[in-house]
């Protein structure tokens, strides 16, 4: 017979024991599932949803990274798609290009909400107002600011927003998409337009959660500004500023609309071949879902490697 | 009900409804079969989509018409979309096992398909029974949907490359329009005089994004006498002076004489949607990309004519051909195949009906008179029939294409693999279009150790 209770005797010290506890304090997991039936029964459907929308097209994905398939017969191959993957010149330059973006979207996509968002922190009046101001492109979908862009801003000739901006102020123009130097420093900004808003809102609750008594006694200690902001507000906002780093390393590597509708793809000279964009392109043009399965673990282990990073400088932090 | 009985019953519904939902996801169509009473269900893709209205409404009237001629045969038509036109839609599709019983797929699409597991061999169902023209159809074509001595899909479309120009443009550029281009140099004047008109227009315009630019650099490369592949297909041919011709001339039109526009990295709807607006004096096309300027694009048929693809100093040594067939699903049970088979010789390889049914197109403002389909081979009786029905009921200026018909050009297919060459081509287009320091010779040896990696992967 299975002991349900323990003997008083036994009991570690400093164990309170509740004088209202009448049941024992193991329960059977059937116990436990009858007792919780509703929750449980969501439990199911959400982990089933889980299992069949993203677990298992993960697993499949790395199970296909080791097979070939070829007229219906599919045949494991180790690491063949790897090898062949890494050889592939266009894998090289689509990871330095996907570097080159994620690095320009720490300077810019990063730093600027987190700028603006201080400077909306200082305003005393129509803060409401400005804060929709700022957050309105957030509600554009994607697609439309980007083709936006596409047909308006980065028109090349000179008839382009931008351009015509850069001609009034007696600047040179550029080609924008279609210069193989211009497109990524393009899509940057783009990028950083289309997402700012959210990472404003999120840095402005931190903001507000910064004790005002901290820049009252660095006033008092004849703090100016930027004194206030290295020794204050970064300090007191690092967990959030740390988790929107890492939250823009993750996002940004992933990058494949701003390639796919404003390059049409690969770009002037494969300057916009993103490792998504080179996924897309290996399983859905190439006929080689294997290949992009291969490329596709190889991007996840790579950002799991970041996110890996960050739970580690995090928990240090605490 | 007392609550625990109410608790199971919500968490029975749940469980029941969510089962329910996953198994409504997971299961394929249980139509296409045959039922008890003996009919024949397949299921047919690329019915034309619902803002089509009249071709649409022509493609059901053939349903109808064929359903009541054919009684034991239930044709379930499906759209699905981009598919007929994208090559990453139709893939996935593929890929993911949703192919209809009858599915369509362009020429180059054979070992993808093949690939997949999904086409069933024909060669036995495909002949003069099924398909009254079947001996019509031009050998070649067939040729194109054949591996290892296996027939996998049915051609129904056949085109050709050549220069498509503006005639308004060309008469407001003081050039005949009567007398087009014949070798890329007068190309070049002439794209010269057209952009000198202004107002944004390009004399010359050309792809070089998604697939496109690689596609058409096979085809101006054909022109030169090039190769995409060398002739056992295992490495790439392209990387002479016939490919580099290719290259300067473009470069010398859009840098040396900036004759093709401001916006470069066009894909196939950019060029057209520009074509269709008016701005672009010529460009390489088939005769159905006027089809496509005038019903998706806005423009006018009476604007435009066609002439034979350039060459570089004299007649082009060839041109790229291309076109699409329907495939059928593997597990298909024999009186699907025919009953497929009946549908596809109704629908699209009867002198009269279907796709050349004209009588019924003409008033409809779809072209009939375009050089197109070259479906059936010359001297053969469908292709006699065919030709006089196209000419009795012609509602396009056939004197538009009259040069490009009278002056053909040998068609060279598609190479192997061809859309990931293409992709990797798009780059080398894309280079000479949109940098003026671009390398051409750099650009074409990248591409060419890029698609000899690709070729030594797929051997």
């Amino acid at each position: 017979m299975a002991i349900t209770t323990v003997p008083e005797t036994i009991r570690k010290p400093g164990r309170p024991t509740s004088p209202y506890r009448t049941r024992p304090q193991r329960t059977s997991l059937g116990r436990k599932v009858r007792d919780n039936l509703t929750g449980h029964t969501f439990l199911i459907g959400a982990v089933l949803c889980f299992v069949v929308f993203s677990w298992y097209p993960m697993i499949r994905g790395v199970v296909m990274s080791f097979q070939r398939t070829r007229r219906g017969e599919t045949t494991w191959v180790g690491w063949d798609n790897y090898v062949r993957i890494v050889a592939d010149p266009s894998f090289w330059t689509a990871w330095q290009n996907t570097i080159y973006f994620t690095l320009l979207a720490l300077v810019f996509g990063y730093a600027l909400p987190f700028f603006v968002a201080i400077l909306l922190n200082e305003f005393r009046h129509a803060k409401g107002y400005l804060r929709i101001l700022v957050y309105l492109p957030v509600m554009l979908p994607p697609a439309s600011a980007l083709f936006l862009f596409k047909f308006y801003a980065y028109d090349p000739s000179e008839a382009g927003l931008f351009n015509a901006i850069l001609k009034a102020l007696h600047l040179p123009t550029s080609q924008w998409m279609q210069s193989p130097e211009m497109t990524m420093p393009a899509m940057v900004i783009a990028s950083t337009w289309m997402n700012m808003g959210g990472a404003v809102l999120i840095y402005l609750a931190a903001l507000q959660n910064v004790p005002g008594e901290l820049y009252e006694a660095a006033e008092l200690d004849g703090a100016g500004i930027w004194r206030r902001i290295v020794n204050v507000t970064i300090p007191q906002t690092r967990l959030i500023l740390a988790l929107l780093a890492m939250l823009q390393i993750v996002a940004t590597m992933q990058l494949f609309i701003e390639p796919l509708i404003l390059a049409n793809g690969a770009g002037a000279e494969d300057s916009a071949t993103s490792v998504a964009y080179l996924i897309y392109q290996h399983g859905f043009f190439q006929n080689d879902l294997n290949g992009a399965a291969a490329l596709g673990v190889i991007m996840l282990v790579v950002l799991a490697g970041f996110s890996a990073v960050y739970v580690r400088l995090t928990a240090k932090q605490d | 009900m007392s609550v625990p009985q109410y608790r199971k019953a919500t968490a029975l519904a749940l469980v029941a409804g969510l089962g329910l939902s996953l198994t409504a996801c997971s299961t394929k169509s249980g139509d296409s079969s045959n039922d008890a009473s003996g009919k024949v269900t397949i299921t047919v893709d690329c019915q034309p989509v619902g803002a089509q209205k009249e071709i649409l409404q022509n493609w059901n009237d053939d349903v109808v018409e064929f359903q009541k001629q054919n009684p034991d045969i239930i044709i379930k038509s499906v759209s699905v979309g981009e598919q007929c036109n994208n090559p990453p839609d139709f893939t996935a599709r593929l890929a993911g096992g949703t192919v209809t019983d009858l599915f369509y797929g362009y020429m180059t699409d054979l070992q993808q398909v093949l690939d997949s597991g999904q086409a069933k061999d024909i060669t036995e169902f495909a002949n003069k029974d099924s398909i009254p023209t079947w001996d019509s159809v031009d050998p070649a074509l067939k040729e194109v949907f054949t591996d290892g001595g296996k027939l996998y899909a049915v051609p129904v479309k056949n085109y050709s490359m050549g220069l498509v120009y503006n005639k308004v443009l060309f008469q407001q550029a003081g050039l005949d329009a009567n007398n087009p281009p014949k070798t890329w140099g007068e190309v070049r004047a002439a794209a010269k005089k057209i952009s000198a008109l202004g107002n944004g227009i390009a004399g010359y315009s050309e792809y070089s994004a998604g697939n496109t630019g690689g596609w058409h650099f096979t085809s101006l490369l054909y022109s030169q006498g090039g190769q995409v592949l060398t002739p056992d297909g295992k490495k790439a041919a392209f990387n002479d002076a016939a490919g580099k011709q290719v290259l300067q001339n473009l470069k010398d039109m859009r840098y040396g004489d900036n004759s093709m526009g401001d916006r470069q990295l066009l894909q196939w709807g950019d060029l057209l949607t520009n074509a269709g607006a008016g701005k672009v004096g010529m460009f390489i096309g088939a005769p159905d990309t006027t089809q496509a300027i005038v019903s998706q694009f806005q423009g006018k048929f009476q604007d435009w004519a066609m002439a034979p693809l350039p060459g570089q100093d004299g007649a082009a040594k060839g041109t790229l051909g291309g076109g699409e067939g329907y495939f059928f699903k593997k597990d298909l049970t024999p009186e699907q195949v025919k009953a497929g088979l009946k549908w596809i010789a109704y629908q699209k390889l009867t002198p009269g009906k279907g796709q050349f049914d004209y009588v019924r197109a003409k008033p409809q403002n779809y072209p009939v008179g375009l050089p197109q389909p070259l479906l059936f081979a010359n001297g053969t009786e469908a292709q006699k029939q065919e030709l006089e029905l196209r000419k009795a009921n012609a509602n396009v200026d056939t004197a538009n294409f009259a040069i490009f018909e009278a002056n053909p050009v040998p068609i060279k297919g598609e190479p192997r693999n061809a859309q990931a060459i293409y992709a990797v081509l798009d780059a080398a287009m894309s280079g000479v279009l949109t940098s003026p320091n671009s390398n051409i010779d750099a650009l074409l040896k990248t591409a060419e150790e890029k698609v000899n990696q690709l070729l030594a992967a797929e051997s």
